[in-house]
């Protein structure tokens, strides 16, 4: 049994910002951030000086080992003029920014700040796909990256581990795929703001400009099947089930909750975080589900005193299809064995009971991994403020939102719930 | 009798050694693999080497076509995809491993459950020698 947590003093979000996610290669990191925290100024409705920020907690994972620099904590700090204040880098491979945004948060909660900036950065694009994925696998568990596993590799074991318990297929995982997709294609800022759909149409209309023979695909699903334009992974994994290599960054702006309407008449209350910790592949009893996402779940319902069926929407860690199923079971929006099925009945769609990853998700959206969990703040901020233009929620009195940030094959986890009153 | 400190050096060594290891607690019996210089269940710190024999089942596998570096070296590719998987050992612990001996060009015929006995893979040369824990179907 956890105990009940509880924080000395609340805080809240009054900004957010967020670069465009995809992969340039004109772009760095400390461009991307300057971007994000542009972007994050013109957010805060009643103005705010950066002068008052008092420190700076960055996620990051890989820019090490991709570009060969680390150390960004006052690489950034010196980008937004916020030297000589502290600046601190945090790392939970891909859940590093949402690390940041719970030391920013417990920082806050303490009474030692009043005003802290969070966020994230990541450039990955300037390396191959084969870099790429082992640089990606320096956040596994040494014994999975000795037995060849890629990231990919990873969730398409568990996959097979899911599929047998539950009786669940690839048709289910499609579901998930399309859905992403159909979000992402309401988001300016998203890497792949296309549907399925609109991909089989780019590509038929192309091939008859070439005079080529025209795919007689005859909807998203028979499409997916096509190994041709979807190919294997990682089996089960394809091509369409996995989140690109991206570049991007985004930030938060985090206040005691007592100073939030100096900023906005409409803050975002951080009620309930949670953070959990996991083992890897070999270790565990069960592979078709998380303990670390429980884990934080159970931390940020407790403080919140909020139930699954409380959260209205959620953004969670779809870097594979399969995740996302099994996330919206671990968060207790569905049961164990069902999220496959409530994705299929479309309860997760924009205009579901449940909507998940109205951004497009990871897959679509893009996944700069450190910039991810504070940029899936930012979505959850604009669809609780109304914000969320062409893919606004159509739930009336739309007040809870929450985010599910996941790093390595599990090995961090963690959870938020955002309230807007 | 040497005793090997029961850290992930050991148990690579045994491997290379073509024993897969693991270590049991004395005072609580609970049994790791790879082997944990302390026991989880019990918090004890005293351990015993203790031999796998090597025959499990298949849970869960992927059949990999992007893999890193050193498998493209082997000669896989998107075209020869390798497998890796977990696997259930009879003892009932549990182990990461690559899968020899299955196409990996054809996941479908690939079925959870099947039974698998234990090899080991021995690559580079010299300094460089890596012995890499596979299973095998039986």
């Amino acid at each position: 049994m956890q105990k009940q947590r509880k924080l000395k003093r609340g805080v809240a979000m009054v900004g957010v910002g967020m670069s465009k996610f995809g992969m340039f290669k004109d772009k760095d990191s400390k461009y991307l951030f300057a971007e994000a925290f542009n972007e994050m100024l013109s957010t805060v409705d009643k103005g705010v000086d950066p002068e008052d920020i008092d420190a700076l907690y960055l996620g990051n994972f890989t820019n090490d080992f991709f570009i060969h620099q680390g150390h960004w904590g006052p690489i950034i700090a010196d980008l937004i003029g916020l030297t000589p204040k502290p600046a601190t880098r945090t790392e939970g491979a891909c859940a590093s920014s949402a690390l940041a945004f719970r030391e920013g948060i417990f920082a806050i909660a303490s009474g030692f700040y009043d005003m802290v900036l969070v966020g994230g950065v990541e450039e990955m694009s300037k390396r191959s796909t084969e870099e790429v994925t082992q640089g990606l696998a320096m956040a596994a568990i040494p014994y999975e990256v000795k037995a060849a596993f890629t990231f990919p590799g990873v969730f398409g074991a568990t996959a097979t581990a899911y599929f047998a318990k539950y009786g669940a297929n690839r048709e289910h995982l499609m579901n998930v795929t399309i859905k992403s997709h159909n979000n992402a294609r309401l988001n300016p800022k998203a890497q792949f703001n296309v549907s399925i759909r609109d991909i089989m149409d780019q590509r038929i209309e192309r091939a008859k400009h070439k005079g080529e023979p025209v795919p007689a695909w005859r909807d998203e699903k028979e499409f997916l099947r096509d190994a041709g334009v979807n190919p294997v992974v990682a089996w089960p994994m394809h091509l369409y089930d996995c989140c690109p290599i991206s570049d991007g960054a985004s930030c938060v702006l985090l206040v005691a909750e007592e100073r939030a309407k100096n900023f906005t008449d409409t803050p975002l209350y951080v009620v309930g975080i949670g953070q959990g910790s996991g083992k890897g592949l070999h270790a565990k009893e069960d592979l078709t589900y998380f303990e670390a996402t429980r884990y934080a779940a159970q931390e940020a319902y407790g403080l919140s005193g909020l139930k699954p069926e409380d959260v209205q929407i959620a953004e969670v860690h779809d870097c594979f299809s399969i995740a996302e199923i099994i996330h919206i079971e671990d968060l207790g929006f569905f049961k164990p064995g069902e999220g496959y099925r409530a994705v299929e009945e479309g309860l997760t769609r924009l205009d579901g009971s449940k909507p998940i990853n109205t951004s497009g998700g990871l897959k679509c959206k893009g996944h700069p991994v450190g910039a991810t969990g504070t940029g899936q703040l930012v979505e959850i901020w604009k669809q609780l403020r109304g914000e969320a233009g062409e893919r606004q929620v159509p739930i009336k009195d739309l007040r809870i939102g929450a985010a599910h940030n996941l790093g390595g094959t599990g090995g961090t986890c963690t959870f938020t719930i955002l309230e807007r009153r | 009798m040497e005793v090997r400190p029961f850290n992930d050096i050991s148990y690579e060594r045994f491997l290379s050694e073509e024993k897969l290891m693991g270590s049991r607690c004395w005072k609580c019996g609970a049994f790791f693999v790879p082997p944990r210089c302390i026991c989880i269940e019990c918090y004890g710190t005293e351990m015993e080497w203790v031999e796998i024999k090597g025959k499990g089942k298949l849970v869960a596998f992927t059949c990999i076509a992007i893999g890193p570096p050193s498998m493209i070296k082997e000669g896989y590719d998107r075209k020869h995809p390798y497998v890796s998987g977990v696997v259930e050992l009879e003892e009932g612990v549990r182990v990461v491993a690559r899968i020899e001996g299955i196409d990996g060009s054809k996941p479908e015929t690939i079925k959870i459950g099947i039974p698998l006995k234990v090899e080991f893979l021995h690559r580079g040369e010299g300094q460089d020698l890596t012995t890499f824990l596979a299973f095998r179907p039986l």
